[in-house]
């Protein structure tokens, strides 16, 4: 076992995992944090996506251990308590996802993408959703919500 | 997962003499073809060694003409660099198409070019300009480093450092990423240098990356898109596979050198 701590949504938390632990099972199993998912096991279709030190990251392709000491972001630190974040907020408005499955990892993902590039249009969201994959919505409302969500943060 | 020992490394000295003390180790960098590797149970060794924590081999400073990339810095950090831009824009634009956002967000050159993955695209890069691999012992021509599929000329435990890359008139790289992996069914990395034109290809031969030299040598007097027109490759000596058979990947070469070529200007 290896002790791990890290910073998740901005509380402290610790505990002793083995050393093959993925990141994504520290934070469904230990911490009980669900709304991170699994969907694939060739690294390749972006539900699990966390922010690690405010980059979003692939959890289920890193160790536990190696997020030791980082700061971590989750879906669930997101919304202002019952107020969703505008990210979210536009992902409702327009009907960015159907089962909601895929929903957590675009908005990390989406989230990362209005930082780093808040001028990001169509264009720019598509190229950057390469690694988030959807089964339902045909990406189309995913790219208009993201589009939205960049807008109503700069307000 | 199998179960190993995992531990972190501050220099590569300490690198070096956990790697010499443990049974059956590999040493973890970003992880990204590493992690999938072991969770696929492809890969059964006993100890990582993360090498994340040595802080002096992440960064990128010019070198000569050139430019020198610590072996780990992010893809991600290629790509947005503005040093890179400037002097081989190819080579950013490369590190910008690998993978997605979160990958390049965690992948390093030096896993990239130690792992030497047939279809992976710094290879094609290290090629093309005629890089060289610094090691933690030794320094290694691109032309001598890349010597098969997945193989390098790289001993036990050495540690790629850093990758050196002359600068050139004129680069591009063109890619056709695979729809789903996005890694390259071909990609084609064109330099025209002080020396003469390289031309490297990634992602299609069985052997691994190569250089094209016909491709080169009719580039030379002539660097235009029509030059290369009339070559072709050997659809045998390439790979085959439920992604596309040999001889279409030997056209996608030269359809890509004809739009490298074009690029380059
Ligand atoms: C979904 C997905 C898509 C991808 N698409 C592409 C793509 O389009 N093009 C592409 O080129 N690649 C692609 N990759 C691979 C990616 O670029 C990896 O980052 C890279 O191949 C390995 O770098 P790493 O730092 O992640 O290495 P790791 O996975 O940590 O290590 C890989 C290997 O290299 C060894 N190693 C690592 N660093 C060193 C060093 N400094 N010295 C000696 N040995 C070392 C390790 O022991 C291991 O054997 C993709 C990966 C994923 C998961
Ligand atoms: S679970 Fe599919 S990329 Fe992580
Ligand atoms: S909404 Fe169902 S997978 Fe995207």
């Amino acid at each position: 076992m290896v002790a791990v701590s890290m910073i998740v949504n901005g509380k402290d938390v610790s505990g002793d995992v083995p050393a093959n632990t993925l990141l994504v099972d520290f934070l469904r199993t230990t911490l009980r944090l669900t709304g991170t998912h699994v969907g694939c096991d060739t690294s390749q279709c972006g539900a699990c996506v966390v922010h690690v030190n405010g980059s979003s990251m692939k959890s289920c392709s890193m160790l536990a251990v190696e997020a030791d000491g980082a700061q971590i972001a989750t879906i669930e630190g997101v919304a202002d308590g019952e107020k969703l974040h505008p990210m979210q907020e536009a992902f409702r408005e327009h009907h960015g996802l159907q089962c909601g499955f895929c929903t957590p990892g675009m908005v990390m993902s989406a989230l990362d993408l209005a930082e780093k590039n808040p001028n990001a249009g169509d264009k720019e969201i598509r190229a950057w959703l390469e690694g988030n994959i959807c089964r339902c919505t045909g990406y189309q409302n995913i790219v208009a919500s993201i589009g939205a969500g960049i807008k109503s943060m700069a307000e | 997962m199998y179960t190993f020992d995992y531990q972190t490394v501050a220099s590569t000295a300490d690198a070096k003499s956990i790697y010499d003390a443990k049974e059956d180790p590999t040493y973890l960098a970003g992880g990204m073809t590493l992690i999938p590797t072991l969770k696929q149970r492809l890969a059964n060794p006993t100890d990582l060694i993360d090498l994340k924590g040595i802080g002096d081999l992440v960064g990128i400073a010019e070198a000569g003409d050139g430019v020198e990339i610590k072996a780990l810095t992010t893809h991600a950090a290629v790509a947005g660099s503005d040093l890179v831009k400037a002097k081989t824009p190819a080579l950013a634009a490369l590190a910008g198409e690998i993978g997605d956002p979160q990958v390049r967000n965690r992948g390093t050159i030096g896993g990239s070019v130690a792992n030497n993955d047939p279809s992976a695209d710094y290879p094609a890069a290290c090629l093309g300009l005629g890089a060289t691999i610094v090691t933690d012992r030794r320094e290694i021509g691109a032309d001598d480093y890349f010597t098969g599929l997945f193989e390098t000329a790289l001993e036990p435990g050495e540690l790629v450092v850093a990758v050196r890359f002359p600068a050139a008139q004129a680069t591009a790289y063109q890619k056709f990423p695979n729809p789903a992996s996005r890694y390259a069914m071909a990609g084609v990395f064109v330099a025209k240098t002080a020396d003469g034109v390289r031309v490297a290809v990634t992602g299609a031969s069985q052997s691994g990356v190569f250089r094209w030299t016909a491709a080169e040598e009719a580039l030379a007097g002539n660097f235009t898109k029509d030059a290369v027109a009339g070559l072709s490759l050997d659809g045998d000596d390439m790979i085959s596979d439920i992604h596309g058979p040999g001889d279409y990947r030997a056209h996608l070469i030269g359809v890509l050198t004809g739009r490298a070529v074009a690029a380059a200007g």
